[in-house]
């Protein structure tokens, strides 16, 4: 199955979700194109060269960072060139930008958040989760004969091993964009640093009120650990964003990540199922925590804090 | 000054999963329904424009049956002016649901359109990408800041880590919202009993066209492999994570 892989890129590099792209296309068994959309995509195609990719098609464009229309229309084109059976992208906020809107313009069979990929005969099958990831779903796209995908970060390992990918260019006619990137904005630096931590004792929207974030953050410290946060705690105001775990956040990966009230959704999961040792707390026994953590426990959370408490006495 | 913001009555499973008989869904009587919420945010942010431009319209859209009109009364109920439900039975794909969506932005011509970044349950973050693909409209993705200009918005979309890409798009435009932009007003009970009454225009859809994908089967993930379940008390749990955590940080 002809596979196209759109490569991402932020600020001169490649990013980690490409190389993930080419290891999910060899499930389809190729041939495989790698598209890099740049200014200056010759350095960028070199960081993508690696085993498995077949050729390096290269589109030279006026914009530095990625921009909405201008990737559009270069995919819309590499497609109409390419024809390829499958493209593939990242599940990330910039392929959320122009990914669907092709697939709807084009009306390609089309799925996101894909974290499993396989073949039935000639049939494209892919794997994601339904229902707030309490359930998975195995689905197919009759009747069409080219699929584009959105790809879940980290579901795949990066491809790696130097490659012998032929090289091409595609001139892309963009029309204009409409969207234009002016700058970047860094996140403000908070007053710990939850990656470098050891331990850190993670809370979500199972806490309930902000009155009682104090006792956690007095429990982490007589534990020796770090409070950080999920993604909830963060919109509420509650916590500064350097505190939070997950995709939008900080990715950690602790010795020790201790989990309280928090259900485990994939974006805070992206940023922690590679921690040492995940030690989960929820009320809910169905909550998605519980597919990463070594170890569980279906309970209050203010009813075990309480013990810790007084074991950390 | 119009906004016309796109919300999902979405489902949620609760402790326990059945499957209907093809294997295909979750049978229905294991679901709740909720407005979805990033939409809640996406209509704090659109009361709040209308607010501040002084007049204007806050039109709520929403695809689905009879039951999804739940939806847009919360919205009602938060302030927005008229809800629109476009007529659906069953599930649809992302794609289709722009389908639908399409018409009634065409015939309402807004100023902006907003829609959520996903929905709770699906997670496909692609109805308010397809949408603006199929209107032709400039577009932001994981919007957390809207500064309205002459003809244009400067916006800040939140990328993966946190990195802001601050973004001039051309209006009128589609933005999908992110969580956290603003918070989300309670409704009265008072509002939630007048949105109650009022009238919502049901449309019919056009032509839906073929389905994204066809669902082949549906089934609970092999979860906590590997992952040991601590039973016992409160006070017995506690004893051992202080095991764990004292046996991981030598």
């Amino acid at each position: 199955m002809s596979v196209l892989v759109v490569a991402e890129h932020l600020r001169g590099q490649t990013r980690p979700i490409t190389l993930e792209l080419i290891s999910a296309a060899q499930e389809l068994e190729g041939p495989t194109t790698v598209a890099v959309i740049a200014k200056d995509p010759g350095a960028l195609a070199d960081q993508v060269g690696v085993t498995g990719v077949d050729e390096i098609v290269t589109v030279a464009v006026e914009q530095e960072e990625f921009e909405n229309d201008v990737y559009r229309e270069a995919v819309e084109q590499l497609i109409g060139d390419r024809s390829p059976a499958v493209t593939l992208v990242g599940f990330t906020v910039n392929s959320m930008g122009f990914a669907p809107a092709l697939a709807a313009k084009l009306g390609l069979g089309f799925a996101s958040d894909v974290f499993g990929l396989s073949r039935d005969g000639s049939d494209l099958i892919a794997e994601r989760s339904f229902y707030g990831s309490k359930v998975s779903a195995e689905i197919e796209f009759p009747g069409h004969d080219q699929v584009l995908l959105m790809i879940r970060p980290t579901s795949w390992p990066p491809a790696e091993g130097a490659g012998s990918a032929s090289r091409s260019e595609l001139s892309a006619t963009i029309s204009g964009s409409r969207a234009r990137h002016t700058e970047f904005q860094e996140v403000e630096a908070g007053d710990v640093d939850i990656t470098t931590a050891d331990f850190l004792l993670s809370v979500g929207r199972g806490v309930g009120e902000k009155e009682n974030l104090g006792q956690f953050d007095d429990l982490a410290q007589k534990m020796g650990a770090t409070l950080s946060v999920s993604r909830p705690l963060v919109d509420q105001g509650w916590m500064p964003n350097s505190r939070q775990v997950g995709q939008s956040g900080k990715t950690v990966k602790p010795k020790v990540y201790l989990a309280l009230g928090i259900s485990g959704a994939v974006q805070h999961l992206a940023g922690m199922k590679t921690s040492g040792t995940i030690i989960a707390v929820n009320t809910d026994p169905e909550a998605a925590i519980f597919s990463v953590a070594h170890y569980g426990a279906v309970t209050d959370l203010f009813e075990v804090a309480e013990e810790l408490d007084k074991l950390y006495a | 000054m119009k906004v016309l913001v796109c919300v999902k009555q979405v489902a949620v499973l609760g402790d326990e999963v059945e499957f209907t008989e093809d294997e295909r869904d979750v049978d229905p009587d294991y679901l709740d329904f909720a407005l979805n919420e990033w939409d809640t945010y996406a209509t704090e942010e659109a009361l709040r424009i209308i607010e501040g431009a002084g007049s204007g319209e806050v039109v709520v859209v929403s695809v689905g049956d009879e039951d999804s009109e739940d939806a847009l009364r919360r919205c009602l109920a938060m302030g927005a002016d008229r809800g629109i439900r476009v007529e659906a039975e069953g599930r649809l794909d992302p794609i289709q649901v722009a389908r639908a969506l399409a018409e009634v932005v065409r015939a309402e011509s807004p100023d902006l359109v907003f829609a959520g970044v996903q929905s709770s349950d699906s997670v496909q973050a692609a109805t308010g990408g397809a949408l603006a693909g199929l209107l032709e409209l400039p577009s932001a993705a994981v919007v957390t800041k809207i500064e309205l200009g002459d003809g244009k918005a400067t916006v800040h979309r939140e990328l993966e880590g946190g990195l802001v890409d601050v973004v001039e798009v051309d209006t009128p435009a589609l933005l999908t919202i992110q969580t956290g932009i603003n918070e989300p007003r309670y409704a009265t009970l008072r509002a939630i009993k007048q949105a109650e009454q009022q009238e919502i225009d049901v449309r019919s859809p056009g032509d839906l066209g073929e389905p994204a994908y066809v669902m082949r089967k549906m089934f609970v993930p092999q979860k906590g492999e590997g992952a040991e379940m601590l039973d016992g008390s409160p006070a017995v749990v506690a004893q051992r994570i202080k095991e764990i955590v004292g046996e991981r940080l030598t």
